[in-house]
């Protein structure tokens, strides 16, 4: 009798243990719902009190960004507008190196290269990712522009080029590895079945293999924007703090010069800004704002394409 | 049938541009230019992916090169390496060759302290609570997707994250361990989360069930059998994810740390500068000195640090590697 009640309140007492372990494992999830919920709600908080200073439409329009100091006609300007020029700037140039070389990687790992070859390339490719950002960023201060101006490419201390360079390399490794995996995902029925249609293996990797796997390459394509556009110290160190427009007049100036991105504001900002409080503090907000609205949307939409143009192979 | 495909492409005939000769007609067609000119445009083109491939890797490694010339003076050996015990356990000071880097390297340290202890317990139940016990429905769908985002948060928008809860919410003071090593951990929260889940998916299900048909109750199994099964997989992915945290700036400079302090940190609440931020603010410094010798320094007693962390986890994964299933 003794015994069964014992064994009755251990068993008892195990299952409240479980239920209360499973309410804490519960709150670690629920957990990170409300840190999304958090960024959501701190941001546009704190945007709509840099509203309530600063007109929206004089932030969305305005061509000029001095948070901090005051321009001319005494006032500071918040305008978001050459901030996205330089975002946009640096995330199409790093785009236009990231995007074919790392589908080429991609495309070399998953149609190409032996298991040996594979085992050491890949976590290369991986290492261009974990190398921290502000690194990058002296890399391109130190050691790149002085090489664009070897070449003999006009460049200033600071320019949009070598950190767009530096991004570029960085994001590599993201095209890569999805694509990679996107590729490897191709059922090889149907590589076997372009081969015994006369194929060669360039045929089958460019008009079978890729048209395939498509929705996954533009997946991580998309990915790599995201993460392009967020990207700061590189930027920040490299690109300097020049506010500026796109220049549709000189084309190659945009990138021979100082350029500053939104992440890159954020950063310039934080550092002259010790308290809280004023306009450019809460500004940091606003532009956190629009680079979250623009990341989020991207790695949402990369899901999407992943998802609806994904071909269903058995 | 092959008849058929091959005189529609025989009069196409070879050009020097543009390696599409049968576009529109069956993209499978022999091509008239001959087997050995296939077999070539089959290797120019694995060589060119190939250099594609490599040129990042290359670039890179050529930089890294470069730094550990500057760093370990190479090239100009009269001036000594600028990473020796001075640099290791000096203060930053405005004097090249008097500048250390100890205060980072412990700020650093703090950082990651207060990361494992914050990160480590809840990424590892929250990877638990979804593998183990969640319901398979879209709630549960939505909160892995939610981390899957959370991934992909910009890093300086969890700067400002850090910087209005903990510094004007909870009301810390700015710039100090405690703030940096918390608005970090957020950061790398959901890395470790998913690589928690991936080690707890690979402990077959069948250990699970021999448990529990011995009368061994979900938590007995999870605590018993389950957790030191994924453990070493676990404990991999958090070094992983604390080696990519180490070299994290911006989210420092947003929730106000120093870029350079002059005392190193002992207690959670005093002000913290850390190894990226040390080598953000000496690259600013006009002496040359600075940029081509101490920064160098910096940046490979940083890269070191990060290395002997993802070996350590490299070991652990390799030590500990499932050989069964």
């Amino acid at each position: 009798m003794t015994a069964s009640t014992a064994i009755g309140d251990r068993s008892d007492r195990e299952r409240r243990v479980g239920r209360i372990v499973k309410g804490v494992f519960l709150a670690c999830a629920v957990l990170t719902v409300l840190i999304t919920v958090g960024i959501i709600f701190t941001l546009l908080r704190d945007a709509t009190t840099f509203f309530a200073q600063v007109p929206v439409v004089d932030f969305l329009t305005g061509t000029e960004w001095k948070p901090t100091q005051l321009t001319g006609d005494g006032e500071y300007k918040f305008g978001v507008l050459p901030l996205l020029s330089g975002t946009i700037l640096i995330t199409v140039v790093s785009a236009v190196i990231a995007l074919p070389t790392g589908l080429a990687a991609a495309l070399y790992l998953s149609e190409f290269a032996s298991e040996q070859v594979r085992s050491v390339l890949k976590p290369a490719l991986e290492i261009l990712a974990g190398i921290p950002t502000i690194v990058y960023g002296y890399f391109a201060l130190v050691y790149i522009t002085p090489f664009l101006a070897w070449v003999g490419l006009p460049v200033d201390t600071f320019n949009a080029l070598s950190a767009s360079i530096v991004v570029g390399v960085m994001i590599i490794p993201m095209v890569s590895s999805i694509s990679e995996d996107a590729l490897s995902a191709v059922p090889d029925d149907l590589r076997q079945a372009a081969y015994g249609l006369g194929s060669t293996k360039f045929d089958t990797s460019v008009r079978v293999v890729v048209p395939a796997a498509i929705s996954g390459i533009f997946s991580s394509f998309v990915l790599a924007l995201s993460r392009a556009i967020g990207e700061t110290m590189a930027v920040t160190v490299a690109a300097g703090q020049t506010p500026r427009m796109l220049s549709i007049l000189n084309i190659d100036q945009n990138l021979l010069q100082s350029s500053e991105t939104i992440t890159a504001a954020m950063v310039n900002v934080a550092h002259a800004e010790g308290g809280g409080g004023t306009p450019a503090y809460y500004s940091m907000f606003a532009l956190g704002l629009v680079l979250f609205v623009f990341t989020f949307s991207l790695n949402i939409g990369a899901e999407v394409i992943r998802d609806r143009l994904r071909e269903e192979y058995r | 049938m092959s008849v058929e495909t091959t005189s529609e492409a025989a009069d196409e005939g070879p050009s020097a541009d543009g390696p599409d000769p049968d576009a529109g007609a069956n993209p499978f067609a022999r091509s008239g230019w001959g087997p050995l000119y296939r077999a070539l445009r089959d290797k120019a083109f694995a060589i060119a992916l190939l250099l594609a491939a490599l040129s990042g890797i290359a670039m890179v490694f050529i930089l890294l090169a470069y730094v550990a010339l500057d760093a370990f003076s190479i090239l100009d050996p009269e001036y000594g390496s600028w990473v020796d015990w001075q640099f290791l356990t000096n203060l930053p000071s405005r004097t090249p060759s008097e500048a250390g880097f100890l205060a980072p390297i412990v700020g650093s340290l703090l950082i990651l302290v207060v990361m494992v202890f914050a990160v480590f317990p809840i990424g590892v139940g929250a990877a638990v609570y979804l593998e183990e016990y969640a319901p398979d429905n879209r709630i549960t769908q939505l909160v892995q997707i939610n981390i899957a985002n959370l991934a992909g948060v910009p890093s300086v928008v969890y700067g400002l994250l850090g910087l209005a809860v903990f510094v004007r919410g909870v009301g810390l003071e700015s710039g100090i361990v405690l703030v940096g090593g918390l608005t970090v951990g957020l950061l790398v929260l959901p890395i470790v989360i998913v690589s928690s889940q991936e080690a707890l998916r690979a402990v077959p299900d069948s250990y699970r069930q021999a448990s529990r048909g011995m009368g061994a109750s979900e938590w007995q199994t999870l605590r018993n059998v389950t957790l030191p099964q994924a453990l070493p997989g676990i404990l991999t992915g958090t070094i992983l994810a604390l080696g990519r945290a180490i070299g994290e700036t911006a989210p420092l400079i947003m929730i106000g740390a120093a870029t350079s302090v002059f005392s190193v940190p002992t207690t959670l609440f005093d002000s913290v500068s850390a190894m990226p931020m040390q080598i953000y603010n000496w690259r600013a410094r006009p002496q040359p000195e600075f940029r081509y010798g101490v920064v160098a320094a910096g940046v490979v007693v940083l890269l070191a640090t990060m290395i002997l962390l993802n070996a350590t986890a490299i070991l652990l994964r390799n030590r500990y590697q499932r050989r069964d299933i």
